[in-house]
């Protein structure tokens, strides 16, 4: 306690598997998702806003009965975020998870054979699960 | 949202039937209690008091989330909002909900990774400890006072309101009373006591807002559009109720303003300390990725329901009554559920009425004990522990700085409050939105995201964030020169906006950039590394 995290004893390998294929794939995966889809539903929420401030005509248009674009439009952002974090869920456990995983057993199986025991405090807690 | 005491239905109904609000009030605190006693008796060490032990499952730290972040200001001021505004009020919810979205893509399974306690530990990873933890100390503290000063501001006016009492000293011990139970929550319970407080509030928070919207929906045979049309006829605007731009679009300025509010909105979130250290309540990243998935679920269902609320609210109580009990609208939610039990006078009415009230109570407790463990941890963990102390004390003392610094920040809050009862609550949570949009976001994405990113940037991007938004506030019409200011009759603003995001944000994140590049000191690659593999991949996490 008191000793910043950074002082703990981390993976010395870092660099390595910074380095490695196996880690620039998944770091690729990760961003290539993750970045696009925040611009983009940045901008549609923007968007959204936007309308809402400089179109009242637009958003005033009846669709059915007294519902209107701008309800429809606002429950709109709620489908997108739903749908999006189902999205990413379902990207997350196909296509992160499996790497994430075969990285840290990579690392952990290299630790094995340096030391000759499991080494139980380089165990990240994901072991647990 | 400054609560106006007025003789009204409400406030007849609640003093006729104050004992049974006042017996459900104290159901919830000595269970509560019970709770924290119990959760206090398992906290050992500091990984205990600080993260709950991480034993929380992914399903519960989402409802924990939940129930920290539908604050007092989301049930009541949102279902007020729409009642009094129309749509307008709903554009809140939407920020609200799609900001989840950064937590869920950017921040949650990083942050898991790479953090131990406090938001510092991700911005000072790869930095210089004191420079960096000093100013995410600073700037966590000050986000979480406005937060805190807005929930007991309103828990003031409020319950007080809601028993039925008025006057300044009924206020007052209303204050102290929030105050003192959050410090004993925290200081006894620790994070899993104030876990199990979020959990039990965001089930009682769910379960009246579900009841009221069934019984709305069922007046008007669940046909939305009979509903809304209901609100419209009642509201007195007719059709503009349902369009934006009641509350917002009625000058250049006002269009400005909502553009601002809604860029803090979505990017505070994320931001926000006493939201990012749940993420350490649970075991692995993965976790806290369930647990940001059932939030959203949790907290994207609820906000829906306070459209139901808001304008089941406008229809069915009708905006005068509700502007004569409360300006401001807080008590738009209270007012529905008496009016569904039966109407003012009936035992069903005053029975769904105490109900409701006690949940609002409940609301406003869990949040601000949330509010109190995040800003006491970050003064121990990150100000005494590794800026004053240099590191050089045991977990034992640093846990016992954190509950001295509870009780510290607990009394600053109480007294604050007193003072400050005058004050705005829904421009203090947007300003505590646009402070963490600012001043923590930018700071976050780049420590976690970019190589080059250094001391230097870190700490001008905090400091630059905090010290622009807080300015710009002081010189807005919130604090001078309109009749709703803090002091409306003296006039030194000259920021038109009463929400600084769309000039901090943009300054929170230049400064981050331009003083990485200006600063002596190049980034160490190979801590950078370390990070990105501890936050990508789990090794190494605590």
């Amino acid at each position: 306690m008191g000793t910043p995290p950074n002082e703990e004893p981390a993976p010395p390998e870092g660099q390595r598997i910074d380095q490695s294929e196996e880690f620039r794939s998944l770091r690729g995966s990760f961003r290539g998702f993750a970045f696009p889809v925040t611009a983009g539903f940045i901008l549609w929420y923007l968007l959204y806003v936007l309308l809402s401030s400089y179109a009242p005509a637009f958003m005033a248009t009846k669709v059915v009965g007294h519902i209107n674009v701008a309800l429809v439009l606002g429950l709109l952002q709620f489908v997108s975020t739903f749908a999006i974090a189902a999205w990413y869920a379902r990207f997350a456990d196909r296509r992160l998870d499996p790497s994430a995983a075969a990285i840290r057993e990579n690392f952990q199986a290299a630790a094995l054979r340096v030391t000759g025991q499991t080494s139980t405090t380089r165990l990240p807690q994901e072991a647990a699960e | 949202m400054t609560t106006v005491l007025a003789a009204s239905p409400l406030a007849t109904a609640a003093s006729s039937h104050r004992g049974l609000t006042m017996t459900l009030f104290g159901v919830f605190v000595l269970t509560t209690l019970g709770i924290t006693v119990w959760a206090g008796r398992q906290t050992k060490d500091a990984a205990d008091f600080y993260a709950g032990g991480r034993g929380f499952t992914g399903f519960q730290n989402g409802l924990a989330i939940s129930g920290d972040y539908m604050s007092a200001a989301s049930f009541l001021g949102i279902a007020g909002a729409i009642a009094l505004f129309g749509y307008d009020g709903f554009l809140y919810s939407i920020g609200f909900l799609v900001a989840w979205l950064v937590a869920l893509l950017l921040i949650a399974e990083p942050l898991r990774n790479s953090g131990r306690y406090t938001m510092a530990d991700v911005l000072a990873f790869r930095m210089r400890q004191r420079p960096v933890r000093t100013a995410a100390g600073i700037s966590t503290i000050v986000v979480s006072i406005f937060y805190l000063l807005a929930q007991m501001v309103g828990a003031g006016s409020l319950v007080a309101l809601l028993l039925g009492v008025s006057g300044e000293g009924a206020k007052r011990w209303t204050v102290v009373a929030v105050g003192a139970l959050m410090v004993v929550y925290v200081v006894i319970g620790g994070m899993k006591g104030t876990t199990w407080v979020q959990i039990v509030k965001a089930v009682l928070l769910i379960a009246g807002a579900a009841l009221m919207t069934v019984l709305v929906l069922a007046r008007y045979h669940f046909n939305i559009s009979s509903l809304l049309g209901a609100a419209a006829d009642a509201s007195g605007k007719a059709s503009a109720f349902l369009e934006p731009g009641l509350k917002y679009g009625t000058s250049g300025t006002t269009k400005l303003d909502f553009i601002s509010l809604g860029l803090a909105l979505v990017l505070g979130t994320a931001g926000l300390p006493h939201i990012l250290v749940r993420f350490y309540t649970v075991p692995t990243a993965k976790a806290a990725r369930k647990s940001v998935l059932w939030a959203i679920g949790i907290i994207g269902v609820f906000y829906l329901m306070t459209l139901a609320l808001g304008f089941g609210a406008a229809a069915l109580v009708g905006p005068a009554t509700i502007k004569a009990s409360n300006a401001a609208g807080n008590t738009a939610a209270p007012l529905l559920a008496q009016e569904l039990g039966g109407g003012a006078g009936s035992t069903g009415g005053a029975i769904l009425l105490a109900v409701i009230s006690a949940v609002a109570f409940a609301t406003i407790l869990a949040v601000v004990a949330g509010l109190t463990l995040a800003s006491s941890a970050s003064f121990a963990h990150d100000l005494y522990a590794n800026v004053i102390r240099r590191g050089r004390t045991s977990e034992t003392e640093e846990v016992r700085s954190a509950k001295l610094a509870a009780v510290a920040i607990g009394a600053i809050a109480i007294v604050l409050s007193i003072f400050a009862d005058k004050l705005n609550t829904a421009a203090l949570v947007a300003l505590a939105f646009a402070v963490a949009a600012s001043a923590n976001l930018p700071t976050l994405l780049y420590s976690l995201f970019w190589k080059r990113f250094n001391t230097a940037g870190a700490v001008s991007s905090v400091y630059a964030g905090l010290i622009s938004s807080v300015l710009l506030v002081v010189f807005s019409p919130v604090v001078s020169g309109a009749k709703t200011s803090l002091f409306p009759h003296s006039d030194f603003h000259w920021f038109p906006l009463e929400n600084p995001g769309l000039v901090s944000i943009p300054i929170g994140f230049l400064a981050g950039w331009i003083g990485t590049l200006l600063a002596k000191e190049t980034a160490d690659p190979a801590k950078y590394a370390e990070l990105e593999v501890r936050s990508l991949t789990g090794l190494g996490a605590h």
